[in-house]
């Protein structure tokens, strides 16, 4: 091997991701006193998180004082489909309300009620208004004020040591390719910076995945050149698990038109301020897809579900508020029943709903993208929306406490979209940026003490690096290989056709078939250029990532014979009690994914009985059910 | 089905580099990104670019198209006629790292010497109460999504290397505006601190800043104006001077600023203001205190040339001088006549009156 330049850096806890999760795990472990460097991808405050439009969900009450964390947790758990890790959804029903009322410390500003408290909107599948917000832009203001949090702590760190850098450090633009491992305990990380080329090595024994989720795996998408299931990938080959990774959720209405913006999101405020959607025929057809459990919450006619923007306590919510993968099923279904929209969605209607000055001081991002973006003016015209991968709710297994992930690895903790368990088969708006806070705050924390109890540092091997160095650098070596672009538009025409939102058994053992061959073409890739800012090298190292991520997503969804959340089988159109209490685990087995079931946790007698039993009778077997009525019997007596 | 249109765009790093042209399909509805992408996925692999959410969110797409600083992925391809050539460049306000990718560290670590919000210290979390009315003015400016297309335009640094040290630019300008209209800020010398340490006398209000910026965010009217008109005010009324004067003994007077204005051990440092924007040397600004003479009046320095659109000239290409205008005002000859000097040599002896 020719010589390298490695730069080396010891810290106490990297965190890998600059999101809302890395950013707030940071933070924790920072005030923790421990020596702490934040990677990203891009430049630092680009993160996903800045993307989020709609809120964040915390049982603040400030809206409707009936809600409380046990009215939030019961609407996760139902919005998971019961399949949610009961312990992870608990948390973080109790905590996101601090989590918030924290960020105002650091200097936040949400939009307000009249009494001056932080004002909180509907969103799909809340039973009360439930979203901390500032107008559309509410990523912008999470991913913000912690940029700016940690910049106070850096200048005071500058005050007292002199150096903005001595604890806490950003290394932007800075991608990490390999996790290094000493026995079972992690040891470091090894990347390279963009900008350069040149490798970068951090020495650490504790490290927290926050690197978001895996949407470019599929074309039309909401999600940027970084969701490559980097974390994802990293775990599984530092020896964690991955669990429920056959959910990945659909947003129901991307744009679909004009052709450069599809799949860029118009978020669900639209709905929830009273937007409806209609098809090519002018119906609004969401009447006729709510299902049996949502009967009782959801009206049945135009009337009764037009009162409720007004009089939302004596009326059932507009249909257009279900869960989002419902509203995503019902448009799949008018689209491919031939009532479609020309560019293949459906009719999106606030102009007819709102007067126009509403519009725009509701919704002014919406308004100002559609406006430049599409040259539509949604204060006039419907906009045509359609299904869009947007999130993937597995993850990484986690602790629900700590974040440390399962498997065989110690010192590895994980928390955001990279994590699993906590959103179950789907996950509610709102509930991202909360989860992000709540767990990211936890993983910081944990991280730091999993240091402190640490007998030894662990020690990087030097092969380890070598064989680290020698992967990163082969795509520019060979020239014999593919194109990066070319073999991520055939993972991406892959994944969109035969593991896209309605699946079928012949198509998903077509899928690993094909993602078989891809993966030899993956191991040939060859990228031209040279080691600075190169964007073709770039990919053809993320590529394997997405790969395997992929291969993950296609095995448990071809495993699981159900229809549940973010994952609906055409052939097994049911949700089947029996699989609720399965999860889905994927581990590496030298290349090759290895695909396990393991049982769901059980649920704590005092969390079960915050449901009704009609409730749990649509989700439970019948050998739950007799467990749950003992209980009840049992407390009553 | 797509057209052929013709772009040149700059490759090449810190070393050197020049215009290549490219003939690209372009299809309808599409925006420059779209573009830059499929040449990546064909002709040119290894071109540079940053882009994140391809919906004018992040901010990190920041080129200039046709000349002009813009977002690639909200610039649409039908604002250009058919046979037009599109010109990509890099921004130019900062170093090149890569064909379109500019090395921006300069405006992260002025954020990092912005002082940060200082949380109120008798309000516990959960118990902020503000009205919408009184947080929407911050919130404008929090609307920044950091594309540094306002930094990258202001002639104080586009043009002037050598001012970056003392000039924080509009974006961190804004920022110190939204935490002084924060309701709850705890610190209250966020304007003195913008003028003394951020370089806010440099700014002579072209409004390019807001002129480019996407965010529509009113930076100059908004931000920037009301700032400096609070910290002349003080600067000028005699009553406030006085109050400073009869209040504050046993510290410096100070030129300008100060009035209220008490920022503890630092003071020395942060609280004075040379008329062309601040002084980081604390020494020598104390010197300058003492022979000042205290009712000059300072002339107000007039706006540079506009064109016909009532914009300021962007480049020097386009500019009708040889460099960018003075931001000392362009009716101010050197060297300065001496009256109009506000300083002090170190050696010199006890000021005469
Ligand atoms: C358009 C859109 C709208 C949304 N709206 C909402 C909403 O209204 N409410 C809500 O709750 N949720 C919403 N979500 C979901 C939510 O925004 C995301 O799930 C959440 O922001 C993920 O945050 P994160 O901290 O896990 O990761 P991210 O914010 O995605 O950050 C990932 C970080 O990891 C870094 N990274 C990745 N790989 C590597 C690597 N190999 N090396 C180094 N760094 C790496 C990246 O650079 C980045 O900094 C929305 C998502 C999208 C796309
Ligand atoms: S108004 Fe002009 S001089 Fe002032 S900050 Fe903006 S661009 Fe710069
Ligand atoms: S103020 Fe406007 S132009 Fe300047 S960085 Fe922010 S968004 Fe960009
Ligand atoms: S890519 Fe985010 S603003 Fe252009």
């Amino acid at each position: 091997m020719t010589e390298t330049r490695i730069e080396r850096h010891h810290y106490d806890v990297v965190v890998i991701g600059a999101g809302g999760a890395g950013l707030r795990a940071a933070i924790e472990a920072r005030l923790a006193g421990k020596k702490t460097a934040i990677i990203s991808k891009s430049l630092f405050g680009k993160a996903h998180t800045v993307m989020a439009e709609g809120g964040a969900a915390a049982a603040m009450g400030n809206v409707n004082p009936r809600d409380n964390w046990q009215v939030h947790f019961r609407d996760t758990m139902r919005g998971g489909k019961f399949l949610n890790n009961f312990r992870m959804a608990e948390l973080h029903a109790k905590e996101s309300p601090q989590r918030i009322w924290e960020l105002e410390t650091y200097g936040a500003l949400f939009d307000r009620t009249k009494d001056g408290k932080i004002s909180q909107r509907n969103f799909g599948g809340h039973e009360y208004p439930r979203l901390a917000h500032v107008g559309d832009r509410t990523g912008l203001e999470l991913i913000r004020t912690l940029q700016q949090k940690i910049v106070s702590l850096q200048q005071e760190d500058k005050r007292e040591l002199g150096d903005y850098e001595a604890r806490i450090r950003v290394f932007a633009e800075t991608t990490i390719t390999e996790l290094l491992l000493d026995g079972d305990r992690v040891a470091g990380a090894f990347g390279y910076y963009r900008e350069s080329g040149e490798f970068i090595l951090f020495e650490a024994p504790a490290v927290v995945l926050a690197t978001g989720g895996v949407g470019r795996s599929y074309k039309v998408t909401s999600n940027s050149w970084e969701y490559t299931g980097d974390g994802h990938a990293l775990a599984l080959r530092a020896g964690a698990t991955l669990i429920n990774m056959e959910f990945l959720q659909f947003h129901p209405t991307g744009m679909v038109w004009p052709p450069s913006v599809k799949g860029i999101l118009v978020t669900e405020s639209v709905r929830g301020d009273g937007g409806v959607l209609k098809n090519s025929e002018g119906k609004r057809f969401m009447f006729d897809y709510v299902p049996d459990v949502f009967r009782k919450q959801y009206a049945d006619n135009e009337a009764e579900a037009d009162r409720w923007y007004k009089d939302p306590d004596n009326n059932r919510r507009p249909p257009e508020l279900l869960p989002r993968d419902e509203v995503a099923r019902a448009i799949n279904s008018e689209v491919k029943a031939g009532r479609g929209t020309p560019a293949g969605g459906v009719y999106l209607d606030i102009a007819s709903r709102l007067p126009a000055e509403e519009i725009r001081r509701r919704l002014p991002s919406m308004h100002h993208q559609f406006k430049e973006l599409a040259d539509v003016d949604i204060t006039k015209e419907p906009m045509e929306v359609g299904p869009t991968c947007h999130y993937v709710m597995g993850g990484v297994e986690v602790d629900p406490d700590s974040g440390a992930a399962a498997g065989s690895v110690r010192g590895l903790f994980a928390a955001g979209e990279v994590s699993g368990g906590m959103h179950g088969s789907n996950r509610l708006g709102g509930n991202s940026l909360s989860d992000l806070l709540v767990f990211g705050k936890r993983a910081g924390g944990h991280a730091a003490s999993y240091t402190d109890q640490l007998p030894t540092r662990p020690k990087i091997s030097v092969a380890a690096v070598e064989a680290a160095v020698e992967t990163a650098l082969a795509p520019l070596q060979r020239d014999t290989g593919e194109s990066p672009y070319v073999l991520q538009q055939d993972l991406q025409a892959v994944m969109g056709e035969l593991v896209g939102i309605i699946r079928r058994e012949g198509e998903l053992v077509d899928a690993l078939g094909k993602l078989a061959q891809l993966r030899e073409r993956v191991a040939k890739v060859s990228a031209a250029g040279g080691r600075r800012y190169n964007p073709g090298w770039h990919l053809a190292l993320d590529l394997r990532n997405m790969l395997v991520v992929s291969e993950c997503t296609a095995k448990a969804a071809l495993e699981r014979q159900e229809s549940r959340g973010g994952h609906t089988r055409e052939d097994f159109p049911q949700m089947d009690a029996k699989w609720r209490r399965v999860n889905l685990v994927c581990s590496l087995d030298g290349d090759a994914v290895r695909l396990e079931r393991k049982p769901l946790p059980k649920m704590r007698p005092e969390l079960i009985s915050l449901f009704d039993r009609a409730e749990l009778a649509k989700y439970l077997t019948d050998e739950e059910l007799a467990e749950f009525d003992a209980l009840t019997e049992e407390a009553g007596k | 089905m797509g057209t052929k249109r013709q772009f040149r765009i700059w490759r090449g790093d810190e070393s050197g580099g020049d215009l290549q042209d490219y003939a690209v399909e372009v299809n309808e509805g599409e925006v420059v990104l779209d573009v830059i992408h499929r040449l990546q996925a064909t002709d040119a692999p290894d071109l540079a670019c940053r882009w994140n959410c391809k919906a004018g969110k992040c901010g990190s797409c920041s080129m200039e198209i046709n000349g002009k600083p813009r977002l690639s992925c909200m610039t649409r391809m039908s604002t250009f006629e058919d046979d037009e050539t599109v010109t990509v460049t890099p921004l130019r306000t900062f170093p090149v790292i890569r064909d379109l990718v500019t090395d921006v560290s300069f405006n992260y670590e002025k954020a990092r010497e912005t002082p940060a919000f200082a949380p109120p210290a008798d309000v516990a979390p959960g118990e902020y109460r503000m009205q919408q009315v009184d947080v929407e003015r911050s919130q404008e400016f929090r609307k920044c999504i950091e594309c540094y297309l306002c930094q990258n335009v202001c002639h104080v640094i586009r043009d002037h290397e050598e001012n970056k040290p003392a000039f924080s630019g509009p974006r961190f300008f804004i920022r110190a505006a939204e935490l002084d209209m924060h309701p709850l800020d705890a610190k209250t010398d966020r304007k003195e601190y913008a003028q003394s340490e951020m370089g806010l006398g440099f700014c002579n209000i072209t409004k390019c800043c807001t002129e480019v910026c996407p965010e529509h965010i009113k930076i100059t009217d908004n931000g920037i104006i009301p700032m400096k008109e609070r910290v002349v005010d003080r600067r000028y009324d005699p009553l406030v001077w006085l109050g400073s004067k009869i209040f504050r003994r046993g510290q410096v007077p100070q030129t300008s600023v100060t009035s209220e204005h008490h920022s503890g051990a630092g003071s020395a440092q942060s609280g004075v203001h040379s008329h062309a924007g601040g002084s980081h040397d604390a020494r020598s600004e104390a010197q300058a205190q003492k022979g000042v003479n205290w009712h000059r009046q300072v002339p107000h320095p007039t706006a540079p040339p506009l064109d016909a659109n009532g914009k300021l000239p962007l480049t020097e290409l386009t500019f009708d001088k040889a460099a960018a205008p003075s931001p000392f005002g362009d009716d101010v000859t050197f060297p300065l006549p001496p009256e109009h000097l506000n300083f002090a040599h170190p050696q010199q002896d006890q000021p005469k009156h």
